[in-house]
């Protein structure tokens, strides 16, 4: 946006795009702001001081957490990345192989099938959790890690995004040379193509991270045993503890600041991936 | 069993004629057999503390008959009742379920529930009858144990109250009467406010004016919403609203908070559970409030309704279930169950003689100032007028929401709402293929 107004006229500063992206920015950045500053704030500071006033409680808050019901919260935590860790790791296994397959081989029905996974990318998979659990109930495998697992391993729009990636990034040419030189099929696929597709199975394993760890519907119909829970549902019952108990909203802000922090951890880390993506990508095709 | 055969789904049907062959050949050989274990038993619970409880239970009473209870905390709300349906259609339902009343007639004509009249039904004394008929549904079946209660009372900020130089309402009329003096004296402040999220205390105040919004009769649903009981509530709310005597914002958000911390609004409308929600709504107004019954429609009378409470469940899918409706009932009416259940979970107790005494001696730390207070909360709850629910009560509240916040936002006519509110309940009753006589 920026270079065509500088083509135009170079000495124009951009206030429109500029305004938007502030706003943008603004309005994505301040409900991140408010729950940074209550998390400070003790039970009492909470709804009395002025909204953006940081208050005194913050280590008081993350001790009461950590002490409610013998640290559970932090189960909870262990649980959400062992899901999402997992998950979107053999996710992105699944992904990959799919995606270069479909990008790489002509088969008969390739098209219906990418057609298929076109559709599911449309499918909120909101809508696929309850006969999920309904299948599950089926294998006797409802409220058990497994049971969360199993429905995220797929993820259309993994394989959609890795066959679009492995098409643009893994060249006709260099398969064929490998071909030419006697490597098997799956030693190519390792030892050629994985490579040339690790920036985009990045992306893949970081949206599938983050959809796993915000997931909230999936475990919620799956799993009855709350030492199981992620910290999505974990935070939900400390919000609804019945009518004639109060909400502990303190644990409540306190506990989602925390599980945003490996979040974000993850994205400064994987970061340098994205970068790398720009240097690669200056492959000739 | 009538309950049943109102709800016109084959499986419904089917399912309720088993259940009477069940109940046929069963021999009866009494307490022997209810607690004959071993037995282990999931329980799906939102209230604080409950684990603990079934702690007591595991290492007393239920290791003497092999009965194991384990807690699993979950969220409450409508979402539980979905989630517990869900399970049942997979035969999958935990053995137990912690569950609200209004939400009883729907896992009931889900078939979820199953019918502890025979293990429990002798628990019916230690009840107030308008609680235990919430647990029957009317029907000589038993589908619950009552486990909590929440009967309205009027909360008041008592400095304010003096400041101003108003009275304790005993009337509706009176409370009227209050508001607008307090809004001529300081036009700032309102008495409360009018919350068109809180459907449960508009049915609970329907209830004191005698509303009974589910029926059954003839094999088919009467819903009287839009009864003229429940139009005397509107009515009374929003001529209120409309004049400007009370506010109209919603309760349970910050701004509420702040308004009741801060003295703007002065009074409460609310359950026996209250001081639990001031402590965190209005930290620094302790020791500032009192408790005076509900107002109300008749002078000297002593009606109130009911806002929250629940109830303990034994479901149909329970491989068990003379273990956990002998734990149900335990839970439920034993002394040291109890004891343990205010003190762990903070739960007003259903039953009757838990109400005071014991751990209810005392008053809630916040109303530290009005030491009988249970005391008090005891008498007004002995005049808890009955609630009858029916299957879609989620339905009915989410009417309500959507229709009396148009309604309380433009200051408009309530009554509009309130018919709204009943066609929406019709028409989905309708659609779920039960009967409804107009």
């Amino acid at each position: 946006m920026s270079t065509q107004s500088l083509a135009t006229g170079p000495r124009r500063f951009p206030l429109v795009p500029t305004a938007a992206l502030l706003f943008g920015a603004l309005y994505c950045l301040l409900p991140v702001a408010w729950v940074l500053v209550a998390s400070t704030k003790s039970g009492s500071e909470l709804f009395s001081t002025f909204t953006f006033l940081p208050g005194s409680g913050f280590t008081d808050n993350v001790a009461d957490l950590t002490a409610y019901r013998d640290g559970v919260y932090w189960k909870w935590m262990a649980n959400s990345a062992f899901y999402a860790g997992v998950g979107a790791l053999l996710s992105t296994a699944v992904s990959a192989v799919s995606g270069y397959a479909l990008a790489v081989y002509r088969f008969r029905g390739r098209e219906t099938v990418f057609n298929i996974l076109l559709a599911g990318v449309l499918m909120p998979p909101v809508i696929l959790a309850v006969p999920q659990y309904l299948l599950l109930a089926k294998a006797d495998m409802t409220d058990s890690y497994l049971s969360v697992l199993l429905p995220v391993i797929l993820s259309p729009y993994g394989v959609y995004l890795a066959r679009i990636y492995a098409s643009a990034a893994v060249p006709a040419d260099v398969i064929e040379a490998g071909r030419m030189d006697g490597g098997g099929e799956w030693r190519i696929f390792r030892t050629i193509a994985l490579p040339m597709m690790v920036p985009g199975l990045v992306t893949v394993f970081l949206f599938q991270f983050v959809a796993v760890w915000n997931n909230f519907l999936l475990p919620y119909i799956m799993l009855g045993d709350d030492e199981k829970f992620p910290v999505t549902l974990g935070l939900y019952t400390l919000l609804q503890q019945g009518s004639n108990t109060p909400a502990l909203y303190t644990l409540v802000i306190t506990g989602a600041l925390l599980a945003i922090i490996p979040l974000i951890a993850l994205f400064l880390v994987i970061q340098r991936f994205w970068s790398l993506d720009l240097l690669s990508g200056a492959v000739k095709s | 069993m009538k309950y049943r055969t109102v709800a016109v789904t084959t499986a419904a049907t089917l399912a309720a004629t088993a259940l009477l062959t069940g109940c046929g050949s069963s021999d009866d050989t009494g307490d022997e057999q209810a607690a004959s274990g071993p037995a282990s038993l999931t329980y799906w619970a939102w209230a604080p503390g409950l684990d603990k409880v079934a702690d007591i239970w595991n290492k007393g009473p239920g290791k003497e008959a092999g009965i194991t209870v384990t807690v699993k905390k979950q969220a409450s709300g409508d979402d539980l009742v979905t989630k517990i349906i869900t399970a049942a259609k997979a035969n999958k339902a935990p053995d137990l379920v912690q569950a609200e009343y209004q939400t009883l007639p729907t896992l009931v004509s889900n078939d979820v529930l199953a019918d502890i009249s025979e293990e429990a039904g002798d628990a019916k004394s230690q009840f107030a009858d308008g609680i235990w008929q919430q647990t029957t549904l009317g029907s000589d079946a038993l589908y619950a144990l009552p486990q909590d209660s929440g009967p309205l009372m009027f909360y008041y900020r008592q400095d304010l109250f003096k400041q101003y130089g108003l009275t304790v309402p005993t009337t509706w009329e009176e409370f009227a009467e209050t508001a607008r003096a307090l809004k001529k004296k300081a036009p700032d402040k309102d008495l409360t406010t009018f919350s068109s999220n809180d459907s449960g205390l508009f049915a609970g105040l329907s209830q004191q004016a005698g509303a009974k919004w589910w029926t059954t009769g003839d094999d088919k649903w009467k819903v009287a919403i839009d009864d003229p009981a429940t139009q005397k509530v509107a009515d009374f709310w929003g001529g209120l609203v409309k004049e400007g005597a009370i506010d109209n914002q919603p309760m349970y958000t910050p701004a509420w908070n702040k308004a009741l911390n801060t003295g703007k609004q002065v009074a409460w409308v609310s359950a026996v559970w209250a001081p639990g929600t001031l402590t965190t709504a209005a930290p620094e107004t302790k020791g500032k409030w009192a408790m005076a019954p509900l107002p109300q429609w008749t002078a000297g009378e002593n009606v109130t309704g009911s806002w929250g409470g629940s109830s303990t469940a034994v479901t149909n899918d329970s491989k068990n279930k003379k273990a956990a409706a002998t734990f149900a009932k335990w839970l439920n009416t034993d002394p040291a169950a109890l004891a343990a259940l205010v003190k762990e979970g903070g739960i007003y107790p259903a039953a009757t003689a838990a109400q005071t005494g014991g751990a209810l001696s005392q008053a809630p730390d916040y109303f530290s100032n009005q030491p009988d207070f249970y005391t008090e909360a005891a008498k007004i709850a002995q005049g808890t007028a009955p609630a009858s629910w029916g299957p879609n009560v989620n339905v009915a509240y989410t009417a309500f929401k959507d229709n009396f916040a148009q309604a309380a936002k433009n200051k408009s006519d309530f009554g509009t709402a309130l018919t709204a509110m009943q066609d929406a309940t019709v028409s989905d009753l309708k659609k779920q293929g039960f009967g409804v006589s107009e």
